[in-house]
C-alpha cells in the first residue's frame, strides 16, 4: 500500500502522542524520527514532509503535547526519563493504578543502599574505596546488591595500581528514580568531583548511521549484570589476597 | 537436632556505620558539628559500642577503628596547641578537623540519599505504558527505615538504666529466651495494635530479660513482622505489626522460632 486512505494529515503533536502510546518503553527523539522517516519514505506524496521533521520540531511537539495534557487534566503526563520520553500517569492517580495492577507491595531501597547509590551517582565513575571512604564502612554487600538490582554497573578499570574497577549508575537507575540525567540531581556541582566530560555526540547524523547506531546500542551499551558481579568478586578477592600477603610478610 | 533449640543466636547486621553513630550523637545532643565536644561524644560513642557488643550485633571493625580515632583526637585536644607533637606541618590545625570534614561530607550524601528516597516514593505512583515498575531484585535484608538502630539502642540504654544493678556474683539459669519474647511481643501486639517500646520493657527486672526482649524486637523487624516507628526525631518509638507477609512467616518457621500462629 503506497497511499493512505486518511484525508486529514495528522499534526506532529498527534503523531508523537500516538507513538508514545504505542511504545512499551521510553522513546528517544531519534527513534521517533526514525519512524517518521520510514513512514515518509514508505508513503509517497504529502507524507514525505514527515521525513523532514527535525529533532527540534519533534521536541517542540512533545512539549506541546505535555502542556496540552496538563491543561486538559487527562491524568496523563509526558515525562523525560533517561533521555527518552514516555507517557505516564499523573502521580496523584498512582494509588488507583496501583490497585488496578495489584502492585501494592512496592520494593524500596534501604538507607545504606540509597547512600551508596547517591555516592556512585554523584561521583561516578568511582572506586569502591571512594564509596567506603565517604560512608566509613565496607560496602561490598550493598554494592553487590545494587549490581544485582542492575542499578549500578562496572564502567571500566581505573589506571590506578591494581587497576581497580570503576562503578557507575545504569539506565535502570534513572528509570527507577524517574531522573532524566544525572545532572538533574540537586547540588550535583557541589557533590560531584571535577571530571572530564565524555564527549557527547550531537544528533546530526543521517538515517542510515542512525539506524546502525540504534541497532548496535542495545547490546553494547552497558556491561551486563553478570560481568559487573564478576568484576566486583574479582576485585574483592584481589583485595583479600593482598591483605593476607600483607599479614604474612 | 540441637539439644537446645531455644539457644538461638541473632545475627543482625548493623548497616549503619561509625559515622552514622557520630552524626546521631551530634544531632541528639544538638551540638555544633564544627565544634564537637570530643570528650563527651567519645564517652557516648563508647557506651553505645559497649551495648552493641552486649547485644552481640555483628558490628563492623570500622566501629573499633573510629573509637581509636576518637581517643587519639581526644588526647591531642588535651595538649596545648604549641606542644602538640609536630605532626608534619599542620600541627596548628584543630585535631578534629579531618573528622569534621568527613562528617560534613557524609552528611551531604545522606541528604542526597534522602532526596533519592523522595524520588523513589514519588515513582511508586507513576506508571508508564509498560505498566510495570522497574522491578528490583531481592529486597535488602534489614530495613530499619523508620527508627534507626541507634534510636533503638538508645531506648535499650534507657531501659537498662532503670534496672537496679544486679548482684554480679549471682549465677542464674537462663530464664528468658528470645523466642519466648517474640511470642510475648506478638501476643501483646495482637491485643494492643500499637505499643511504645518503653511499655515493652516495663516490669522487667533483669538485664537479661530486657536484652532478650530487645533482640526479639530486632528479629521481628528483620523479618518484617513489625515496624518500629518514630514520629519525631528522638521521640518515643512505637512498635506496630506489619502486614502479614508470606516470606516472613516462612522464615520464622524455617528457623524454628515459632511453631504456632503469628499475629
Amino acid at each position: 500500500m503506497s497511499e493512505s486512505t486518511v484525508d486529514v494529515l495528522p499534526e506532529l503533536k498527534q503523531i508523537v502522542g500516538a507513538l508514545l502510546f504505542a511504545a512499551k518503553e521510553p522513546l528517544s527523539i531519534k527513534r521517533m524520527r526514525k519512524a517518521m522517516i520510514e513512514t515518509g519514505n514508505g508513503f509517497s506524496g504529502p507524507y514525505e514532509q514527515y521525513a523532514k521533521a527535525t529533532d527540534a520540531q519533534i521536541k517542540g511537539a512533545l512539549e506541546e503535547l505535555q502542556e496540552d495534557l496538563a491543561k486538559a487534566k487527562l491524568g496523563l503526563d509526558v515525562a523525560k526519563v533517561a533521555d527518552a520520553y514516555r507517557l505516564q500517569n499523573d502521580a496523584a492517580c498512582g494509588p488507583f493504578v496501583r490497585a488496578l495492577l495489584e502492585k501494592n507491595q512496592t520494593m524500596r531501597l534501604s538507607k545504606p543502599a540509597l547512600e551508596t547509590l547517591a555516592i556512585v551517582a554523584y561521583r561516578q565513575p568511582c572506586l569502591r574505596s571512594e564509596i567506603e571512604e565517604v560512608r566509613g564502612v565496607s560496602v561490598d554487600a550493598v554494592l553487590r546488591k545494587l549490581i544485582d538490582m542492575q542499578l549500578v554497573r562496572v564502567v571500566r578499570r581505573s589506571e590506578l595500581p591494581g587497576r581497580p574497577w570503576l562503578f557507575g549508575t545504569t539506565q535502570r537507575f534513572l528509570e527507577h528514580f524517574g531522573i532524566n540525567t544525572i545532572e538533574d540531581l540537586p547540588g550535583s556541582s557541589e557533590l560531584k568531583r571535577a571530571m572530564p566530560e565524555e564527549g557527547q555526540k550531537q544528533s546530526t547524523e543521517t538515517f542510515p548511521e542512525m539506524e546502525k547506531e540504534l541497532s548496535e546500542k542495545k547490546p553494547s551499551a552497558e556491561a551486563t549484570e553478570d560481568e559487573s558481579v564478576a568484576a566486583l568478586n574479582e576485585e574483592i578477592k584481589g583485595a583479600e589476597e593482598a591483605a593476607e600477603e600483607g599479614l604474612e610478610s | 537436632m540441637d539439644l537446645i533449640q531455644d539457644d538461638y543466636k541473632i545475627t543482625l547486621e548493623v548497616f549503619e556505620g561509625p559515622l552514622d553513630l557520630l552524626l546521631y550523637l551530634i544531632k541528639k545532643d544538638e551540638v555544633d558539628i564544627y565544634d564537637i565536644p570530643i570528650g563527651r561524644v567519645t564517652d557516648q560513642y563508647m557506651e553505645y559500642l559497649k551495648l552493641m557488643k552486649v547485644l552481640d550485633l555483628n558490628i563492623a571493625g570500622d566501629f573499633i577503628v573510629m573509637s581509636a580515632t576518637l581517643m587519639l583526637i581526644k588526647s591531642r585536644m588535651l595538649l596545648p596547641a604549641e606542644s602538640r607533637p609536630d605532626m608534619e606541618e599542620e600541627d596548628a590545625e584543630d585535631p578534629r578537623w579531618d573528622l569534621v570534614r568527613q562528617l560534613v561530607e557524609y552528611k551531604k550524601f545522606k541528604d542526597a540519599a534522602d532526596h533519592l528516597e523522595d524520588l523513589e516514593l514519588h515513582m511508586e505512583n507513576v506508571f508508564g505504558r509498560e505498566s510495570e515498575h522497574v522491578e528490583l531484585g531481592t529486597p535488602p535484608d534489614v530495613d530499619l527505615r523508620d527508627a534507626s538502630i541507634f534510636d533503638l539502642i538508645s531506648s535499650l540504654n534507657d531501659a537498662l538504666g532503670r534496672v537496679q544493678e544486679e548482684d554480679l556474683q549471682e549465677i542464674f539459669a537462663e530464664e528468658y529466651t528470645v523466642s519466648q519474647k517474640i511470642t510475648y511481643i506478638v501476643e501483646n501486639l495482637k491485643r494492643m495494635k500499637r505499643l511504645s517500646i518503653t511499655d515493652l520493657f516495663t516490669g522487667m527486672k533483669s538485664r537479661q530479660e530486657i536484652i532478650c526482649t530487645f533482640l526479639a524486637v530486632l528479629e521481628l523487624i528483620k523479618l518484617n513482622r513489625i515496624a518500629a516507628v518514630q514520629e519525631d526525631h528522638f521521640g518515643t518509638i512505637m512498635v506496630e505489626p506489619r502486614e502479614p507477609e508470606k516470606d516472613g512467616i516462612e522464615a520464622l518457621e524455617e528457623e524454628g522460632i515459632v511453631g504456632g500462629e503469628l499475629l
